[in-house]
């Protein structure tokens, strides 16, 4: 063994090779069980693959299985932080194709309540962006406030995510006496820690150097690829379906379509997007402070307008702002009571398919940060 | 020996140099179990929640209940990995911090090792954590660690430099390298610490400037040395798992815990000796008897422990560019440029 040899070493042939990493789906920064086969030349990354599929649940097969009603709890289910927005466009698509409307006061109930779990969902994607970039303490101060909200959906429908509420026709039941008061508590103590959160992490001279210029996304492609929500916006693309193809009541309510302006950075960096979402929460309070007054009491029974017999003939695409971007269902009916075909289009599935574009040539760190901006559910990108 | 009460009792014999190496060992472990609590509390009160409340009263067994945890699990060598390096290298890692413990002193009367190159030694041996680091990442056979150690390696010897010249500033400042001499050259009141120029006469205040920068580059580059927040890239949770240690398991596990832990109050006592006065009172002779002294020094050096925790649950993690960055073009110039200072100050006296 201890033989002593020449070697020759040849400088001219020393080949360098790139590294093949493979980041999930047991990873903690994947959000879910989504796999990345990233290429890596030392820190830098060449190429990124992402392998979706781990948390697949066959969800446009199971609904032709089901009745229109038993589809809404199927719905939760498909990003399940934030499950009164996936409620809303599949609700709105059924009614429309049974050409049935719904109060004015159904409606202001159903927009605080998607607007309420807006301001969850991005308060975990700050969050858990926060996490990504190393601090620790923005995402348990995030997720106190998440929690009072929870806790009032839950008071409205009985569990914490998937609430099953926003029913065809009407809603599950009516707001409980002291909802308006919870609403105010809410607005108020996440004013709070958003104010402290800005403090804390959005102005840190450090997470600015993290996220600033980083996985740039420039408004043509993000245009080109079909991205949507927060991510589009950040880009400068003023583009809400809230604003642009009003449902619901949002066009009598006053509220501001944010943007993307390249405050720290580029616009369209990983910073915007974060902070898109932190503008966005401030301007969702401000829907629930103008949807509250809407809310008068009254006698309305919010299961009297439920049709007996739902059974719709025709198709038709329903979408609306999720607030990881457009959520549409294509929901086709043949007049019998199980749908024909329900197909959904998954805001978090075609913003993640951005991420090999953007990330190239940036760090591994980098990597992170910028699939950390994306805001990804993996539930519904598998569905 | 006047610097260890032990030797005086017992005389020169192999029991009082026995008694003299156990007592910082029990002195890390109890001081170990003290800052897993810190940690655990501080991280909980930053944070807004209670922390551990079930295990004793306010959840103050909680350390031990986690090395009991520890202890149990089953220690996983991986198939491929490279076992003798593997093995090793939780040993030597702990070697490397518990080593430095050798000449940190408690008070006058007691430096376990009073040599005469003290504060060079605890450079020297601190070092041998890369050593460590890099044996256990490459020989886990897990691409993440190797990320891991090979960031941690140039990251922990980038930071030796402005480290290292800090503490040739503090050396021409006390003209020695010795751990009592530092410490004795900062006698008397605060104002005689070398934060503050050290003794002399008041001309020294020119040039706390330079001091202030030298303890900054010196704590800064002790947060990169110990791994720690907004340094803790080669551990890097959201990036790469685990860095160095994400294959060990059990006591292995612990023992690299253990040693950053130690590293901690290794790099905190270092602030403590070079610019804090080390075991001397605040206020001359007040409070200044052997025992009070070695409250002052451990009061002192834990606080910076505390401030290292505190950093932790405040700030994001930079990037392995920007720490570099810092380390090359920000911190080693400033060093230059107040070691400069200091030998001027140094002449001057």
């Amino acid at each position: 063994m201890s033989e002593i040899r020449d070697v020759a070493i040849d400088l001219g042939n020393v080949h360098t090779e790139h590294m093949k990493l493979n980041v999930g789906p047991q990873h903690p920064s994947t959000h879910g069980v989504l796999r990345l086969m990233v290429e890596l030349e030392g820190e830098i990354v060449v190429d990124v693959v992402p392998h979706i599929g781990y948390l697949h649940r066959c969800f446009e097969k199971v609904c032709e299985q089901n009745t229109y009603t038993q589809i809404v709890p199927y719905v939760d289910r498909m990003d399940y932080v934030n499950s009164m927005n996936n409620e809303l466009p599949y609700v709105i698509g059924v009614e429309k194709l049974l050409g049935i409307t719904v109060s004015e006061r159904i409606e202001a109930i159903r927009v605080i309540c998607a607007e309420l779990d807006r301001i969850a969902s991005h308060e975990i994607a700050v969050a858990t962006f926060g996490m990504d970039a190393g601090a620790f303490t923005p995402f348990l101060y995030l997720f106190r406030d998440r929690e009072k909200i929870l806790w009032v959906l839950e008071k409205l429908s009985g569990s914490r995510l998937l609430y099953n509420y926003i029913r065809i026709g009407g809603l599950m039941r009516d707001v409980y006496p002291t909802f308006k008061d919870d609403l105010r508590d809410i607005i108020k103590t996440v004013r709070e820690t958003n104010a402290e959160i800005n403090n804390l992490l959005n102005d840190n001279k450090i997470f600015v150097e993290r996220c600033a210029n980083i996985g740039i996304l420039p408004p043509d492609v993000a245009i080109n690829y079909g991205a949507s929500g927060p991510m589009l916006r950040a880009s400068g693309v003023r583009h809400d379906l809230r604003r642009v193809d009003p449902y619901s009541i949002y066009n009598k309510l006053d509220f501001e379509v944010c943007v993307g302006t390249g405050t720290m950075g580029t616009v369209g960096d990983s910073w915007d997007r974060n902070w898109v979402r932190m503008l966005e929460m401030e301007q969702s309070l401000r829907i629930i402070e103008q949807a509250m007054e809407m809310i008068t009491d009254s006698s309305e029974d919010v299961r009297a307008g439920i049709p007996k017999r739902i059974a719709p003939k025709g198709e038709l695409y329903s979408r609306a702002e999720n607030p990881k971007g457009e959520l549409g269902f294509y929901i086709v009916g043949d007049g019998k009571a199980k749908p024909q075909r329900v197909k959904g289009r998954s805001p978090c599935y075609v913003n993640l398919s951005i991420i090999p574009e953007i990330s190239k040539g940036y760090m591994f760190a980098d990597l992170i940060i910028i699939l950390g901006s994306i805001d990804i559910v993996l539930g519904e990108i598998d569905r | 020996m006047e610097s260890n009460f032990i030797l005086e009792l017992l005389g020169n014999n192999i029991w009082a140099y026995l008694i003299t190496a156990a007592i910082p060992l029990v002195f890390v472990v109890v001081y170990a179990l003290v800052a897993i609590l810190g940690e655990l509390k501080i991280a909980s009160w930053v944070q807004d929640r209670l922390g551990p409340m079930r295990t004793g009263p306010w959840g103050i067994i909680q350390p031990v209940a986690e090395v009991v945890k520890l202890l149990q699990k089953e220690d996983i060598t991986p198939r491929n990995a490279n076992k003798p390096l593997f093995n090793t290298a939780p040993f030597v890692v702990f070697t490397g911090s518990f080593a430095a413990f050798a000449v940190i002193p408690y008070s006058s009367k007691f430096i376990p090792a009073d040599i005469n190159l003290g504060v060079f030694y605890i450079f020297a041996v601190s070092s041998f954590t890369v050593i460590a680091i890099l044996m256990g990442g490459w020989a886990s056979n897990n691409k993440y660690s190797v990320l891991g150690a090979v960031r941690s390696a140039s990251q922990m010897i980038s930071y030796e430099i402005p480290t290292s010249l800090s503490i040739i500033a503090i050396a021409a400042l006390s003209n020695t390298l010795s751990v009592s001499g530092i410490i004795n050259s900062q006698s008397g009141w605060f104002w005689n610490w070398n934060l503050l120029g050290g003794q002399g006469s008041a001309i020294k205040y020119l040039f706390i400037p330079f001091l202030l920068v030298l303890f900054i580059v010196y704590f800064v580059g002790s947060l990169a040395e110990a791994n720690r927040t907004p340094f803790d890239i080669p551990e890097g949770e959201s990036e790469i798992v685990g860095g160095y240690h994400t294959e060990y398991s059990s006591m292995k596990f612990a023992m690299f815990y253990f040693a950053e832990y130690a590293n901690m109050y290794v790099v905190s006592a270092m602030i403590t000796i070079m610019f804090l006065g080390g075991w001397n009172s605040p206020f001359g002779d007040f409070m200044n008897s052997p025992i009070w002294q070695a409250f002052w020094f451990i009061a002192k050096a834990m606080s910076f422990v505390f401030v290292q925790l505190w950093l932790r649950w405040t700030l994001p993690r930079v990037r392995v560019d920007q720490l570099m960055h810092i380390c090359w073009k920000v911190m080693l110039p400033a060093a230059f440029v107040s070691l400069i200072g200091i030998s001027l100050l140094g002449v001057i006296k």
